[in-house]
């Protein structure tokens, strides 16, 4: 499988991603490239194989069900969250209007 | 006297506890080294001299209260910018997090503070630790301090964790913290004559580490010696519920059982790690590797992991896939950049933000996620990579029935020289080759410098274990640094 201009456009844009025309022709035949090279996955007989999905068995675990059990990822902690927001107003994070 | 910025984390400790030089003392040596340095080698991203400094000062202060010492008590230590540091930036070596300062503290750096540990800075790293020759960072290459005998080109520290790596072979820190998604902690480790530890996937809580590919990111120590690994990584490992893959087993006491004794253990070498093309000398010290094992008296044995080939390719597609995916977050709302041109929706701001904020390695994995992710593609590419996924652990699980612990090169060649590579994304990939298999299967995994090359290069071998077998690994490790009996060091031009 390769990818041209407008598949490239297309993931582009479902990643959220601006690219120029100019990057997108670069960027076509780099993904091409290493989409050609992973290709040969396709050679391997995986018959009966599960895909992996946890490398060292685990199991998932539930919390207490106890309000801020851990002060520090519990809540109350609004200030702290918002510190970093490059748009934070009136306690909350700020977007450009969405809804005309 | 001895320099004090030769010491390592164990001589250091001791020396504090000891009371031959002071923390503070310690840490004074180290923070200059780190500034005379920053502007030939650029290892770190932000200098911290004044938290090395406190720390000691905290070390000192109980130490004169008769107070017991923490493990690491006394030793500044490197910490790779991809650990979320409470008041201190957090870059991810991203333009998109350049403003970033935690309002809290990973759970490995915590840990490391408590074991009386210091903060030197904050070390570079390729951009959210993608890449193997730190490139790729948004605040420039890293310089290794090594160089080839008769020439002063720039060469790589490696990668991601070159900053770390560098630091260390250079003395500017003792040891630092380092993460390994495909071999970032072993590969700048052989490529800058140190030692680096990845334990076993969830030993090491990856809570407050910035997310590359979350099934495979795993935190290590980095340092010059292997006791010095050790007793690193026991600080830094133990169960943390905030991390749900966070394994719930006590940390063994690794430092204290270390014995380079191999007596009945075997040793296996994996044919199909003889590549070709791999330089005479990689292949040299390999050999040389093995005859050290049989030396400590290990019983040598050739095994096969028939789907060796396959790894790099599976690799990356599974890493990418889960960038993709983690790095979604980087929004322009709720932390970080933001790119807002004149008029702009929400949509157009996200685009912009994220083309603004990621470097060039950075969209070409998310685009490699999205592609292979998206419907339609997803069984070809990203179930088929899982399922060699398994078929590489399988491998593993077959070789580990018949031997302890594995023995092969970390690189398929010395440090090359930065530039080299940039152009060509599948070439520079290639330098993971012997790295990635381990971290598919959530390996332990370390490399050990074994040599010089002819141009006077260091050249590692890496020692893979069973899953929680991080003792095998470190013993096998002790055993073969006993022999190689490597001292050398980058001859100072910085």
């Amino acid at each position: 499988m390769s990818v041209d201009t407008a598949t490239v456009a297309k993931i582009a844009s479902l990643a959220r991603l601006k690219v120029s025309e100019a990057e997108l022709e670069a960027m076509v035949p780099e993904l091409n490239g290493i989409l050609a090279w992973v290709e040969q996955l396709g050679e391997v007989d995986v018959t009966g194989v599960e895909p992996m999905t946890a490398v060292i068995p685990n199991t998932l675990r539930l919390r207490e069900d106890v309000i801020n059990a851990d002060p520090l990822t519990g809540g109350d902690r609004r200030d702290a969250v918002l510190a970093n927001a490059p748009a934070a107003q009136h306690g909350f994070f700020g977007v450009p209007k969405v809804i005309e | 006297m001895t320099n004090i910025t030769d010491l390592g984390v164990a001589a250091i400790r001791d020396g504090v506890a000891a009371g031959q030089f002071s923390a503070v003392e310690v840490a004074e040596a180290f923070n200059a080294n780190v500034a005379a340095a920053q502007s030939a080698l650029n290892a770190f991203i932000v200098a911290t001299p004044e938290k090395a400094i406190e720390a000691a000062k905290a070390v000192d202060a109980a130490r004169s209260a008769g107070q017991a010492l923490g493990p690491m008590a006394g030793v500044p230590i490197g910490m790779k910018d991809l650990f979320a540091t409470e008041g201190v930036q957090t870059t991810a070596a991203s333009r998109m997090l350049e403003c970033f300062v935690p309002h809290y503290e990973s759970t490995v750096s915590r840990k490391l503070w408590e074991a009386g540990a210091g903060m030197l800075g904050k070390l570079n790293l390729d951009q959210f630790a993608m890449g193997s020759s730190n490139e790729s960072s948004y605040f420039g290459n890293v310089i290794s301090p090594w160089q080839r005998r008769g020439s002063n080109a720039q060469l790589t520290p490696g990668g991601s964790s070159g900053g770390s790596s560098a630091a260390i072979a250079a003395r500017l820190a003792p040891a630092a913290t380092g993460t390994d998604t495909g071999g970032s902690i072993r590969q700048p480790a052989a490529y800058t004559g140190t030692v680096g530890i990845k334990p076993t996937y969830g030993r090491c809580s990856r809570w407050g580490v910035v997310a590359y590919a979350s099934s495979l990111d795993q935190a290590g120590s980095m340092a010059r010696d292997v006791t010095d690994c050790s007793i690193m990584l026991e600080a830094m490992a133990g169960f943390d519920p905030k991390d749900s893959t966070s394994l719930d087993l006590a940390v063994p006491a690794w430092t204290a059982s270390l014995s380079g004794d191999l007596k009945g253990k075997k040793v296996g070498i994996p044919r199909e790690y003889r590549v070709d093309g791999m330089p005479a000398e990689v292949d040299a010290i390999w050999e040389q590797g093995i005859a050290w094992a049989k030396d400590a008296g290990a019983e040598v044995v050739e095994v096969s992991l028939p789907h060796t080939k396959y790894a790099l390719a599976a690799y990356y597609i599974i890493a990418p896939a889960e960038a993709s995916s983690n790095l979604a977050r980087y929004d322009g709302v709720r932390y970080g950049l933001r790119d807002l041109p004149d008029g702009a929706g929400l949509q157009d701001m996200y685009a912009a933000t994220r083309a603004a904020g990621f470097g060039d390695e950075v969209k070409r994995r998310i685009l490699i996620g999205t592609y292979v992710l998206s419907a339609g593609f997803y069984d070809a590419y990203y179930t088929q990579a899982q399922k060699v996924r398994t078929l590489i652990s399988q491998d593993f699980a077959k070789a580990f029935e018949q031997v302890d612990v594995l023995l092969t090169p970390t690189a398929p060649s010395a440090a090359f020289a930065l530039g080299e590579n940039v152009d060509d994304p599948l070439s520079m990939y290639l330098n993971d080759v012997f790295t990635v298999p381990a971290s598919l299967a959530g390996l332990p995994a370390m490399s050990v410098p074994a040599g010089l090359d002819a141009q006077g290069l260091p050249l590692g071998l890496q020692i893979i274990g069973r899953p929680l077998d991080e003792q095998g690994v470190l013993n096998a490790g002790l055993a073969i640094e006993a022999r190689a009996g490597f001292t050398a060091k980058p001859e100072k031009w910085w």
